[in-house]
């Protein structure tokens, strides 16, 4: 089971080959739409990413709560228990 | 009378140059880009061909990550070359008409290593695991998709598919977009990335690719009695066509006029060329008689000349048909000798060669003619680069050939 660190570490890198952005913007205090300016498409990528990469499954409709970073640690963290 | 168009940026990445520079350089050296393909698939499936003409330079090595993961190859080789093509020209993105700004990007299978690579994902992992880029990545007008985004280009993206003849009906679309009036650049091109296990099985299926896997640098040699099939290559090329008022209004180098194009379709067979030519000289007279040109202003021919053992030939053929006795004094070049055949972006590449060509007045070569089929007595540049004449307007032709009956020509003027 991955720590809430390897699971940041693990978002950052998949929203850094997504998108480019620099591994260390990836925080829990940002918002995918509004800091990080990840568009729907991208944000689909990185939570089909993030399954495989967690081994966790993030249901469609749980995806549009997800709206920072630390929303998506927290749900995979909690989706691995 | 039309608007005159003309040739103001080049780009290129191809096996034997990952830029416009660098290919030249070896258009005239002769030099092959096939060799034997280091991939596991190749033993995995164990091919009947084992080599192809890869890009020197691959997108990886260029491109950001975010660009490779979110384009298919064949939309990297676009982009590539088109920015490439874009710098070339001079021209500024801030003062661009953005309206008159329209691209022609062909390809003449479009993304099959996202359809497939997607295929097998889906079958092996589910539908979860399919990405949602899948169907941007794979759909054919993907090049002029991104090339469109990456330019700013908002006065339409286009995208012809005609195989084999694609790159070179870009062209001809391109010319058209504005001698029409609705565009004053256009960014036209080609691009392929179909060195897959897939698409290297059908082809060799067919028997139209090379076997000649223990040298694959003497694959790819048209017109000699020993070719063959033709080798698989992979890249693309780009051309910045200017209207001649929008060129010269910005002092802009001009490498050469895009004088006339052609495209016609054989109505004869799927795959086979009609052997009399016929569609091929209609394509060659009709994009002379376009561009206003006499046999005696033709001085050089890039050939389709794949190195197959029945295409080759039918193209003489035409040539023959179309510029008469000149076809004694025109050089022409078989540069898929040297990068083998980049399908849909073959045509593109070649215009790039082209336009090089009457600029600088002198003409790749040709590698691995060591005995010319005789029923081909074309005049081929071999060995040494041919001196084209430095006086006076000089025409080189392009000719591009596709499955399906496809023949497109270009007519490519000294200015």
């Amino acid at each position: 089971m991955a720590s809430n660190e390897e699971i940041l570490a693990g978002l950052a890198e998949i929203v850094n080959s997504e998108t480019g952005l620099d591994e260390a913007d990836v925080q829990l205090d940002k918002s995918f739409t509004e800091d990080l300016d990840i568009d729907s498409i991208s944000m689909m990528t990185i939570v089909v990413e993030a399954e495989e990469k967690f081994d966790v499954k993030i249901p469609d409709e749980e995806v549009k709560n997800l709206k920072t970073v630390g929303d998506a640690v927290s749900f995979i963290a909690g989706a691995q228990a | 009378m039309a608007r005159k168009v003309v040739i103001t940026g080049l780009g290129a990445t191809t096996p034997i140059g990952g830029d416009v520079p660098t290919l030249w350089e070896n258009a005239l050296k002769g030099v092959s880009g096939a060799a034997t393909l280091e991939d596991d698939w190749v033993k995995e499936y164990d091919l009947p061909v084992t080599f192809a003409a890869r890009a020197s330079v691959q997108p990886a090595e260029v491109l950001s990550r975010p660009e490779t993961k979110r384009m298919d190859p064949s939309t990297q080789f676009a982009v590539i070359a088109s920015r490439e093509a874009w710098a070339d020209s001079g021209l500024n993105k801030e003062e661009i008409d953005h309206n008159k700004l329209a691209v022609a990007f062909a390809t003449g299978i479009g993304g099959v290593w996202t359809l497939l690579n997607a295929w097998d994902t889906l079958r092996e992992k589910g539908p979860r695991r399919v990405l949602p880029m899948t169907v941007p990545m794979l759909m054919p007008n993907g090049p002029a998709a991104a090339v469109s985004l990456d330019l700013g280009a908002a006065g339409g993206a286009h995208t012809p598919v005609s195989a084999c003849a694609s790159g070179t009906e870009a062209m001809h679309v391109g010319l058209e977009l504005i001698r029409s009036g609705k565009a004053d650049v256009v960014m036209v091109g080609g691009a392929e990335a179909a060195i897959h296990p897939m698409p290297m099985a059908a082809f060799a299926s067919m028997h139209a690719l090379s076997r000649r896997n223990d040298d694959p640098a003497k694959a790819s040699r048209p017109y000699d009695t020993d070719r063959d099939g033709f080798v698989m290559g992979e890249g693309a090329g780009a051309l910045v066509l200017e209207s001649e008022e929008h060129a010269l209004a910005r002092g802009a180098r001009i490498y050469a006029e895009l004088a006339g194009s052609s495209v016609t379709s054989d109505a004869h067979h799927i795959t086979a060329p009609d052997p009399d030519g016929s569609g091929a000289t209609r394509a060659l007279k009709a994009a002379m008689y376009d561009g206003r040109i006499q046999p005696e202003d033709v001085v050089h021919v890039n050939a389709h000349a794949t190195s197959t053992p029945v295409g080759d030939a039918p193209e003489y053929t035409a040539l023959k048909n179309a510029l008469g006795d000149q076809l004694d004094n025109v050089w022409v070049s078989a540069t898929k000798s040297q990068m083998g055949h980049l399908l849909g972006a073959s045509g593109a590449v070649e215009s790039v060669l082209c336009a090089l060509a009457v600029y600088h007045r002198t003409t790749p070569v040709t590698i691995n003619l060591d005995n010319q089929d005789p029923a081909i007595p074309l005049k081929v540049v071999t060995g040494e680069p041919q001196a084209l004449p430095a006086e006076g307007s000089i025409v080189a032709l392009n000719n591009s050939f596709g499955f399906g009956g496809h023949n497109a020509v270009v007519a490519i003027r000294s200015v």
